[in-house]
């Protein structure tokens, strides 16, 4: 027997359950406890950029959406910068910017909606080594497969979705339908092999009553399923 | 220089890339024992991302997001008395998988009371609703990422999955980590509880050391005498890279 690698292993997920209210939106399960309920305000007061909301369903394999869903959004300010000391430029955030927010559908509905502002494009991963291409590489490239790492990423919002039924938090991205030319150079997007499957993580632009409105559907199975990833 | 593998130019310290996910102990999507897991699980392949700065950044959280109370459940919903149940303390460290500790980091709690009922509208389970019980709280791990709280012990209770299923004792986790894909929810266990191997939710997790690591063990040790036992918990979140070979640019 060789040396044993003696890293932990990590704790194994379970589902949040029905009742994930409890702990994470205590005053949609029906009660007030906590004087501060966490993730209500995603950019705060002095974000700048545009100010939009952001809605949809999360819909199951027969077609029905969710309606005992949470999702947590993670996104950067409007200039592309996360508030987290990983972000070499988190301190030009505006005070108040949380990037962060939670999110529950709707208990009859299951409708979810948030507001947010439009996150700004942020720096996908370098090269691994310095580029050194092949002409078959040049050629893939231009088919949008080759060094998509280098390019920067559109902007997106990172989801977290769990709910009764879900045994391991889902990870997707939602991009947004009026950024076509950062779209089509986006490194994880264009990782996506089945090209018609690229739109499940494109939500559209729209607007009510003089409010702009990014409808973002996420169909965990089946037909047009979305996209989740490995992260 | 520094050894932290970091991701790029614009990446500040602790930028460390996260290992991958063991897939294998972790309970797969499609669990049909676990019956709602059915419709709720994608039949296509999840897309294998390496880390960028959306993956190794992560929302922080601060004493003043807290409030006094938020780690005693016998104290921060009693209106006219003490909840009645089995009085605890849960504790335990945040670690990461190579044993370090995961300081100030946000880790809640939600359970139901000693009767095996949930302070949820939607719960209609027969066993009364404790006037002094919510069943929530929140606490943030400290230097070492240690943490605690103070409840009482969840009963069981039936649940519509097979005709006959009912929950172990349980309590629900949520913890974050420094990076947004350290985020994970799972269950605590107690040990000794002769539920564990009939609930299909807790055997939707394939390998069985990962159920003995849900499951917690009394710890006299911590426990208060003449006041409350202790049960120990300890988590483990991704660990990150932090030396060898870089993929580092100039000027970085």
């Amino acid at each position: 027997m060789p040396q044993p690698l003696n890293y932990l292993r990590e704790t194994a997920s379970q589902t949040a359950g029905p009742y994930v209210h409890i702990g994470l939106a205590p005053g949609a399960a029906g009660f007030d406890l906590f004087e501060k309920e966490l993730g209500t305000d995603i950019a705060g007061p002095n974000a700048k950029g545009e100010r939009i909301t952001v809605e949809g369903t999360v819909i199951d394999g027969m077609g029905a959406p969710l309606k005992d869903v949470l999702i947590e959004v993670w996104q950067a300010n409007a200039a592309g910068i996360y508030p987290h000391p990983a972000d070499r430029r988190a301190g030009e955030v505006e005070e108040g910017f949380r990037g962060w927010g939670r999110v529950i559908s709707n208990f009859e509905t299951g409708l979810f909606s948030f507001e947010t502002i439009k996150p700004g494009s942020v720096p996908g991963r370098p090269a691994a080594h310095p580029p050194r291409r092949s002409a078959d590489e040049e050629a893939k490239d231009a088919l949008g497969r080759g060094r998509q790492d280098q390019r920067p990423m559109a902007p997106h919002l990172n989801l977290w979705i769990v709910a009764r039924g879900i045994n391991i938090g889902l990870n997707t991205r939602m991009y947004f339908s009026d950024e076509e030319e950062a779209n089509a150079k986006d490194p994880v997007l264009n990782l996506i092999e089945q090209v018609d499957r690229r739109p499940t993580l494109i939500a559209k632009r729209g607007e009510r009553d003089g409010k702009v409105v990014y409808r973002f559907d996420i169909r965990l199975q089946g037909e047009n399923e979305t996209v989740f990833l490995d992260v | 220089m520094t050894r932290m593998g970091r991701i790029g130019s614009n990446t500040g310290p602790g930028a460390a890339e996260y290992f991958q996910r063991d897939r294998t102990l972790h309970p797969p999507a499609y669990t049909p024992n676990y019956k709602t897991s059915v419709a709720r699980s994608p039949r296509y392949a999840l897309l294998s991302l390496q880390n960028s700065l959306s993956e190794v950044t992560g929302p922080t959280f601060g004493h003043s997001d807290l409030g006094p109370l938020d780690n005693d459940l016998i104290l921060n919903y009693a209106h006219d008395g003490e909840p009645i149940g089995e009085r605890i303390i849960v504790h335990g460290r945040v670690l990461d998988e190579t044993g370090r500790g995961v300081p100030n980091t946000l880790v809640e709690f939600w359970q139901a009371n000693a009767g095996g009922r949930y302070r949820h509208k939607k719960d209609t389970y027969l066993a009364p609703i404790d006037p002094n019980f919510g069943g929530c709280g929140r606490t943030l791990t400290d230097e070492d990422g240690y943490y605690y709280f103070r409840t009482v012990k969840p009963g069981a209770y039936p649940w519509r999955n097979w005709v006959n299923n009912w929950r172990p004792a349980h309590i629900h986790f949520s913890v974050f980590g420094a990076g947004f894909v350290q985020r994970l929810i799972t269950q605590m266990y107690f040990e000794g509880d002769p539920l564990l191997p009939h609930c299909p939710i807790v055997k939707s997790i394939p390998d069985q050391d990962a159920i003995d690591q849900l499951i917690a063990p009394l710890d006299l040790n911590a426990a208060v005498p003449l006041d409350c036992l202790a049960y120990k918990f300890d988590i483990v979140l991704r660990g990150s890279r932090s030396t060898l070979f870089e993929n580092r640019l100039e000027g970085n």
